[in-house]
């Protein structure tokens, strides 16, 4: 397998834009990403799309080739790829595979979501599709229930508390603040995450990610070719995804999500790096607890210890091991196809200094955790400077 | 049949099929031979390790009550 690099990235701002299709928006990131890497689409050689759920949110199927053809792509393999929350990453993963092994040369990774033209109810019943639809969905579970449950569960085993996941809340707002792209960027404060509505108990209106509209893109090309395309391209040192179980009730411990460490144990032994050296990550808080569980299944921390972790400040973009400086799902939003491409491009914004206000100075090796459903899909990138 | 409870959680917010339902728990309920199911409690809120029994089955969906 040879090596292979980010050459360029793009994305769209995320939001609830009623006036934008599916399909205007992952043009826009499409078009931004081969801009940014001096590419035209006539040199792109397969197109790898991420996307939950177009077909119940919009209606459209066989979206790959719908996007593909209107950004001048025309020809090459175009395929969508679906994990659920891990759509994107599970697309990024796929590409890279096919570029190391040495099939393409240049290769279009894009992921995207339009949520926001169904109404809430509707949203939520799409949403639960990426759990078990013939036991715990029927049972009356939603996605937040089913991440409400596994809270519940590592509250009793490890004493996290609510506060512990209202400070993951606090910090993503207070850095999604500095994110221009961002869903929201008011900044809470500890009161208002503990006093605001429950959704299902532990998790109340701030543990929760929001429901957005957004697209990303990244361009894959072999190391050695991205230099001739960029000055700036960043090394995927480490890529793997992983598969458990879809229902919460066939997990032996849901306050671990076996896919997540697995998925990290193969990147990092890709990288040839270990949790310490990771500097900074963007990780999957689609709600609060699933950003300390990760923390733990990542190896930063020992199993149990992520709630005090966070209370300590330590994953504050000033901390040791600042997390989710882009402001996470929680205050990017989560355009769910969308996500894992756009954690990628948080982190090549990053090792390029181009993150602008939410700028970290230690930015030279980054992970990016993108997680499927109640963790049923995982995958974990690692990027470096060349 | 009794089980314990393993995980619970009240949901507020809820798709149009359960929405009269509203608040109502469910929980992740460990069975005799260990393995576990998901379900409703109704009647008395449970808590993590309360026994369960089942009293209704609707639709393939386990209705357990707190056994005292």
């Amino acid at each position: 397998m040879r090596p292979v690099a980010i050459a360029a990235a793009g994305k769209t701002p995320f939001g609830a834009f009623p006036d934008r299709n599916l399909r205007s928006l992952a043009v826009e990131a499409g078009e931004k990403c081969l801009k940014n890497g001096h590419v035209s689409p006539s040199q792109v050689e397969a197109f790898y799309l991420g996307n939950f759920a177009g077909p119940s949110f919009v209606g459209q199927n066989h979206l790959a080739p719908y996007v593909s053809t209107a950004l001048g792509i025309r020809d090459v393999p175009a395929t969508r790829f679906e994990a659920a929350c891990a759509s994107g990453g599970s697309a990024f993963f796929h590409a890279f595979l096919a570029v190391a092994s040495g099939v393409y040369d240049c290769v279009l990774v894009a992921g995207v979501e339009k949520m926001t033209s169904q109404p809430t109810a509707r949203v939520t019943e799409i949403l639960a599709g990426a759990g078990d639809c013939s036991g715990e969905i029927k049972a009356g579970s939603t996605f937040p229930s089913l991440f409400a449950m596994i809270a519940r569960r590592h509250m009793y085993q490890f004493g996290t508390t609510r506060e512990h996941l209202a400070a993951v809340a606090v910090k993503n707002h207070a850095n999604g603040a500095l994110n221009p792209d961002a869903h929201m960027r008011k900044v809470i404060t500890m009161e208002q995450a503990l006093a605001a509505r429950p959704v299902a108990e532990p998790l109340h209106l701030y543990d929760c990610s929001l429901i957005s509209d957004g697209a990303a893109a990244v361009l894959l090309m072999p190391a050695d070719r991205a230099r001739d395309f960029t000055s700036k391209p960043v090394r995927i040192l480490g890529v793997a995804q992983a598969s458990d179980f879809v229902a919460l009730d066939q997990k032996q411990d849901i306050t671990t999500f076996p896919a997540v460490r697995r998925a990290a144990q193969k990147a990092y032994e890709m990288a040839g790096v270990g949790p310490q050296d990771i500097q900074f990550a963007e990780l999957h808080d689609c709600f609060t607890i699933a950003e300390i569980v990760a923390l733990e299944d990542l190896g930063f921390v020992e199993r149990g210890a992520g709630g005090p972790y966070e209370a300590s400040g330590a994953t504050a973009r000033t901390g040791e091991k600042p997390i989710n400086a882009s402001g996470g799902l929680k205050s990017k939003g989560h355009p769910v196809g969308a996500t894992g491409v756009a954690q990628l491009c948080d982190l090549v914004a990053q090792i390029r200094c181009e993150a602008g206000d939410m700028q970290l100075k230690r930015n030279s090796l980054g992970l990016a955790q993108n997680l499927g459903g109640s963790g049923a899909s995982c995958v974990v990138s690692i990027l470096g400077n060349v | 049949m009794i089980g314990t409870i393993y995980t619970e959680t009240v949901v507020y917010l809820a798709p149009d099929a359960f929405a009269n339902d509203v608040p109502y728990q469910v929980a992740i309920v460990t069975l005799p031979d260990g393995t576990r199911i998901t379900g409703r409690v109704i009647g008395e809120r449970a808590a993590i390790d309360d026994r369960v029994e089942q009293v209704e089955l609707r639709d393939g969906v386990p209705y357990f009550q707190r056994v005292k």
